[in-house]
């Protein structure tokens, strides 16, 4: 209310400083990925030899964070969309505890998730010492994500209604499936998929308990970096992170608008 | 193209409804439909059409010790997908993601119908329900009656043995329904499919129906045709439900009732403490007072352009009302005399 009677030149003012204040120490770091040297600044000239060097240090982290976000997805996309339709049309009170439990590791913080996994499954070498332990980390902490994107859009579009007429037309389960859950759940299926990459693109935490020497992921790798490299290593690391993500967030973005848009029609 | 002689009859055994929660909504029912009939199922909200309805399409399970039975086969254990029932939905539930074609079509591709057969079904079905034009249309851009229309066309395209109608025309505006009324009404009769109908509209039930099952607070107050029920209600509240009813009570001496304006004959009766009888508003008949057996005050007149009503007092221990000719002169607080012919008026159990 007060901001509504601020001159608007203050106002504008006011914006660009905060967001100059988040943005300009992305920019400075990314910015000193490609300087010769940071501490002679910009005057040392620019370089890509930096990136370079990351590439061949850290390219293995790099690919397997790709990797882990890809079959991420893959798994909250086969286990998440069915599961979100199951939930949707069973209703009731036990739909509604299985959701709570699907969603419970929204609120419990990856460390412990992540303990939990280790004391559970950590005796199993080989799936304790495979990237496929820091998948599974993944799965379980976007997929409620996922669930939660589908089923939102499954409510407002009154999926029981349709879910019953497809089957008094004879569609069985999986044909109603595929024919009408999927078609109509395209948008919140789509704004999943990109939480989930995001999501596992940038995981740390739990990533970090769980992960071996041998299968450190992109987040990991920068915080290794940052410990133990010169400053512009690490800075230039950080752009590789920032060029893999960016397009992902601004898609995201671009969907849900595109959600906003097609819901006031 | 008219599925002629389709459908099955359909028999409800005992079929109640408990929901989680121990709520018996349903009392055990038992329904005989016969193939080719319209039913219409009509009673106050709440009062349990749709679990009817949805228990005979498969979609929830009668209590145990229910059976629904097809052509005297059970199917009760039948999910909907195997029973061929076409539903229409009071919110049509169209596929938003598939075009009109596409929405009639569905049962018919799901049935593995080849592509040059099913588009001739499917301009059929349009045809028949005329929206021939509205082929590759969005359901998004649809008008509310063209939509109760590609429903229907797609409950029906398949040629179900049960075709299930929940309030089709409720979300549409007054105007509409009745016109599409009396179309249902054609294409039913055309179609010849068995169809259970659900409303609330007594109107609608009057012009669709068969037979009208009356229902309340689970229970079936009364099975019998639009004129049945209009005319003989079984009870109290059938005869209040249905149309405008005057209800009289009072002491019987053999055939006749003593009522605060005189007396009424009522055929049939027997001499007991007191009577509810009912008597419809157009069958009482307005009479010069002098030497009638029963007498009123008028208490207020409405010009309805076809009648005239009128409330008269005195004549039962709550105002009556009577729907008389537009023609006829009278003035609020004259006294008048009323008739009512033999047999219109029906002894009600309450
Ligand atoms: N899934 C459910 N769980 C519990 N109670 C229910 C459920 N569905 C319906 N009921 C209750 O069952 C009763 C009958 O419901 P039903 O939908 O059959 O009524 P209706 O006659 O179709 O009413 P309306 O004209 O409002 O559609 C209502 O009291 C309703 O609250
Ligand atoms: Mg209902």
């Amino acid at each position: 209310m007060i901001a509504a009677r601020l001159p608007v030149a203050l106002q504008a003012a006011f914006t660009v400083l905060v967001t100059a204040f988040l943005i300009v120490p992305a920019v400075m770091s990314m910015l000193a990925g490609v300087t010769v040297q940071y501490s002679r600044g910009l005057s040392s000239g620019l370089t890509l030899e930096w990136v370079v060097e990351v590439w061949t240090l850290y390219s293995d982290t790099i690919l397997r964070s790709v990797l882990i976000a890809l079959a991420t997805l893959g798994c909250t996309l086969t286990i998440g969309v069915p599961a979100a339709y199951g939930l949707q049309v069973t209703g009731g009170r036990i739909a509604r505890v299985i959701e709570e439990i699907i969603t419970l590791p929204l609120a419990i913080p990856g460390l412990a998730i992540a303990l939990g996994m280790i004391i559970t499954y950590g005796g199993v070498g080989s799936f304790r010492q495979s990237s496929l332990f820091i998948l599974a980390g993944h799965v379980v902490f976007t997929m409620p994500f996922m669930i939660r994107s589908v089923m939102a859009v499954l409510g407002v579009i009154d999926l029981d209604t349709l879910d019953e007429s497809a089957a008094s037309l004879g569609a069985s389960r999986w044909q109603r499936f595929i024919d009408v859950v999927v078609p109509n759940a395209i948008p919140g299926i789509l704004a999943g998929s990109l939480t989930v990459v995001t999501l596992s693109l940038g995981e740390f935490n739990l990533t970090w308990m769980l992960h071996t020497p041998l299968t450190k992921t992109l987040p990991v790798g920068l915080a290794d970096s940052y410990a133990s490299m010169r400053l512009e290593i690490a800075s230039a690391y950080t752009l590789i992170f920032f060029v893999l993500l960016v397009p992902l967030l601004a898609a995201m973005q671009f969907a849900a608008r595109n959600r906003a848009t097609r819901g006031r029609q | 193209m008219t599925a002629n002689g389709k459908g099955v009859s359909l028999r409800l055994e005992n079929c109640a409804k408990t929901y989680p929660g121990g709520i018996q909504v349903l009392s055990p029912m038992t329904l005989e439909i016969a193939r080719g009939e319209t039913v219409v199922l009509l009673g106050p909200s709440g009062c349990g059409k749709t679990t009817t309805l949805r228990i005979i399409a498969g979609l929830i399970q009668p209590d145990h010790g229910g059976r629904v039975l097809f052509d005297g086969v059970d199917v009760t254990s039948v999910p909907i997908e195997k029973r061929n029932v076409g539903m229409v939905f009071q919110s049509y539930a169209l596929f938003p993601n598939m075009t009109v074609a596409g929405n009639i079509g569905y049962g018919l591709k799901i049935r593995h119908v080849p592509k040059a057969e099913r588009r001739k079904r499917v301009d059929a079905m349009m045809q028949l329900v005329g929206i021939d034009t509205l082929h590759d249309r969005r359901v998004d851009q649809l008008s509310g009656g063209q939509r109760q229309r590609v429903a229907l066309a797609r409950a029906v395209a398949c040629q179900p043995r049960v075709l299930l109608l929940d309030e089709p025309l409720t979300a549409l505006d007054a105007s509409l329904r009745d016109r599409l009324r009396t179309d249902l009404n054609q294409l039913f009769r055309s179609l010849g499919i068995t169809t259970i109908y659900v409303t609330h509209d007594q109107g609608e039930a009057m012009a669709l129906g068969d037979r009208i099952v009356v229902m309340t607070k689970g229970t079936i107050a009364q099975v019998g045709t639009p004129d049945e029920i209009y005319f003989r209600p079984a009870n109290r509240f059938v005869a209040e439900f249905i149309g405008a009813a005057n209800i009289l009570e009072g002491p019987l001496q053999s055939e006749v009732m003593l009522l605060p304006g005189g007396q009424l004959h009522i055929d049939g009766g027997r001499t007991g403490d007191t009577a509810v009888a009912m008597v419809r508003p157009e069958a009482i008949g307005i009479v010069s007072p002098d030497g009638a057996s029963w007498t009123g005050r008028i208490q207020t007149k409405i010009f309805l352009g076809d009648r005239l009503r009128l409330t008269v007092a005195e004549a039962a221990t709550s105002a009556i009302v009577v729907d008389a000719s537009n023609r006829l002169v009278v003035q609020v607080g004259d006294r008048v005399g009323l008739t009512v012919p033999n047999g219109s008026v029906r002894l009600l159990t309450s």
